[in-house]
């Protein structure tokens, strides 16, 4: 973090002393900062490659010294991750897109002006801001309907979160209003403006709030930990806490690699499982990073 | 719907067509726009039953509920339950956890993002502003249960590297895990990792907005950094920090139980019991679902009023508000 701070720009107005000191300061400060966020995933990346000699002899390292595959190989061959992943896979996806289907179709209407019953309907959106029902009674009502131990449990009750409708339903109208015009001129029903005007034209909104939505479904832990009752359906983030805090139960499972391999690699493994699970958000993240701060700028217009 | 008819009735628009429609009866206008409705209708649905069931379902509060008579055939029982709740020396357990942890949040997380924004502003080379800008905001999308694994995996007492260090310094270790002593400080501590970075955006958004000419003709007029950052810096950002305070007094009551309930083991109950999981572990788990809606009632309704009262306090401070 020896970046020189003084940069081309800065040699306008001639700094004193004083203020490049500060911005030294400044400067490494930031750098701490960043550090402090990665750090923490660096290691558990590189103590996931790692052999467990390393990972006993050695407090800290970035880079292993012997690379080794075993802790993934033994994460996914007896702790059920891959199951867990391809579970997170499938939810993510099926409630994202279940979730963007709600929310656009909900906001488009609302969009719209001159849309009759549009005060009625909003109202009864920011109630549900306000107030809500509440952990136990959600609980009876989806257990009433019958989507216990289901998906549906956790995507059916997400499908509008209401700030993330408010969003797009301000991407939508502040859209021009000319081409609305131009197509209604040709005779197009509002369902083909919708489809074919407005939608094409979101794809900026529509990728920032997919992020939010899937981010939600992929993290989500608790609703499948209270609704779930088939370890068959378990997300990740249930496997993961389960590997990660109940070293007993790894243990019991590790006995067949234990005869085979010699000692289980705990601490390998454990940092194995977490990688597995927080990679698929890093690998999406750079992708989307130019969306998601328009939208979380959007939303702060009008909260 | 006739009452939004009588508002919008007489919009004169620029353009013909809408005015044509805008004379139409109420009737008129969802005939020929049936596709909007049609639209609208699956999320009106979803309202209906994931929304305003459940706040419905809240009268089982007011009830004696059992199961196998169902919620309408429970005998009702007045506010027994929410002078059992109030009665019970759990309540001021929780209340002094929820707003412990909630009252830390507010005097440390609160400031941290406005703070980081700041030095972020003054970074001139572009190039750093966004490396860093990148690496901070990721561990918001991270997972609570990745953050508690991290946490566990640095911070325990047997091989985590923290008190690896601490250890070689101090000569001693520090429980954070599973003290309850060190419970309240964790959870901020852990809010402050994942949600620092993430919270600067809405206050850099704000920045952005600031003319550059400003600074320029600021510091050709002679004013220092600490002048340009009181006088130009910090008034652009002064509505936003108003506005996010009054959404953080708002939500005091909101702990984010699945963080706590991850962090949360027999050894640190004694701090780490707050509404939510108080809630949960009655309600889901031993079955008490009239005694814990009563319970989450009430949290909901000082919620509700607290949001409400701190919205006013805003437009009386001339903001303009939440609602």
């Amino acid at each position: 973090m020896a970046k020189e701070p003084k940069s081309k720009s800065g040699a306008k107005v001639k700094k004193s002393l004083a203020d490049q000191i500060i911005d030294v300061i400044i400067y490494v400060v930031l750098g701490l900062v960043a550090l402090s966020t990665v750090l923490p995933f660096l290691y558990v990346i590189a103590g996931s490659f790692a052999t467990d000699k390393e990972l006993t002899e050695k407090a800290f390292f970035i880079i292993p010294e012997v690379w080794s595959l075993n802790a993934y190989k033994y994460a996914i061959n007896t702790a059920n991750i891959l199951r867990g992943l391809r579970n997170s896979i499938f939810l993510t996806a099926l409630g994202t897109f279940m979730c963007m289907l709600f929310s656009l179709t909900f906001a488009y209407p609302l969009s719209k002006p001159d849309f009759r019953g549009k005060n009625w309907i909003m109202n009864m959106v920011i109630v549900t801001m306000l107030f809500s029902g509440g952990m136990i009674p959600s609980y009876l009502v989806i257990t009433a309907y019958g989507l216990r131990d289901t998906w549906w449990a956790l995507v059916l009750p997400a499908l509008i979160n209401p700030f993330n409708m408010i969003i797009i339903k301000k991407f939508f109208s502040d859209l021009p209003r000319e081409l609305d015009e131009a197509s209604y001129m040709d005779g197009a029903t509002d369902l083909q403006v919708f489809t074919r005007v407005a939608l094409p034209l979101s794809k900026p909104v529509i990728a920032s709030i997919s992020l939010f939505y899937g981010v939600g479904f992929w993290n989500d832990y608790f609703n499948a930990m209270i609704y779930l009752k088939t370890p068959e359906k378990y997300p990740i983030q249930i496997q993961l806490r389960s590997i990660i805090l109940l070293t007993s139960q790894i243990n019991e499972m590790a006995m067949d690699y234990y005869d085979m391999n010699g000692a289980p690699p705990d601490k390998a493994v454990k940092m194995a499982c977490t990688v597995i699970a927080t990679m698929p958000i890093l690998i999406v993240y750079p992708f989307v990073q130019k969306y998601f701060t328009k939208g979380v700028m959007v939303g702060a217009v009008k909260g | 719907m006739a009452k939004t008819k009588k508002q919008k009735g007489y919009v004169t628009l620029s353009d013909g067509t809408t005015v044509k429609i805008n004379r139409k009866s109420t009737w008129a206008y969802m005939v020929q726009h049936k596709w909007l409705y049609f639209l609208l209708l699956p999320g009106f649905l979803y309202f209906i039953l994931f929304r305003y069931v459940p706040m419905g379902g809240l009268v089982i509060a007011f009830k004696n509920y059992s199961p196998f008579l169902s919620i309408w055939g429970s005998p009702w029982c007045g506010f027994d339950n929410f002078t059992r709740f109030f009665d019970t020396p759990d309540f001021w357990k929780l209340f002094k956890n929820t707003l412990g942890i909630s009252m830390l949040q507010l005097f440390l997380f609160f400031p941290a993002p406005i703070i980081l924004s700041l030095f972020l502003n003054e970074v001139r080379h572009s190039g750093y502003k966004r490396v860093v800008q990148t690496l901070v905001y990721i561990p918001h999308f991270v997972s609570w249960v990745i953050v508690a694994s991290l946490t566990y995996q640095l911070f325990n007492v047997t091989d985590g590297i923290v008190n690896i260090i601490i250890e070689a310094i101090t000569g001693s270790t520090v429980d954070v895990l599973s003290k309850s002593s060190n419970f309240w400080g964790l959870i901020v501590g852990q809010v402050i990792w994942k949600e620092t970075g993430y919270g600067t955006i809405i206050f850099l958004a704000a920045l952005a907005g600031v003319d550059q000419e400003m600074y320029e003709a600021a510091r050709v007029d002679g004013a220092g950094r600490w002048r340009l950052m009181w006088h130009i810096t910090l008034p652009a950002i002064k509505g936003t920090i108003i506005m996010m305070l009054i959404m953080r007094v708002g939500g005091l009551l909101n702990t984010g139980y699945e963080q706590i309930f991850l962090m949360r083991n027999d050894l640190n109950v004694s701090a780490a019991e707050v509404f939510d999981t108080y809630i949960y572990t009655r309600g889901i788990e031993q079955g008490q679902y009239s005694f814990s809606s009563a319970a989450g009632m009430f949290k909901s309704l000082v919620g509700m009023i607290m949001v409400l009262t701190a919205d006013r306090v805003a437009k009386w401070m001339g903001e303009s508000g939440l609602y």
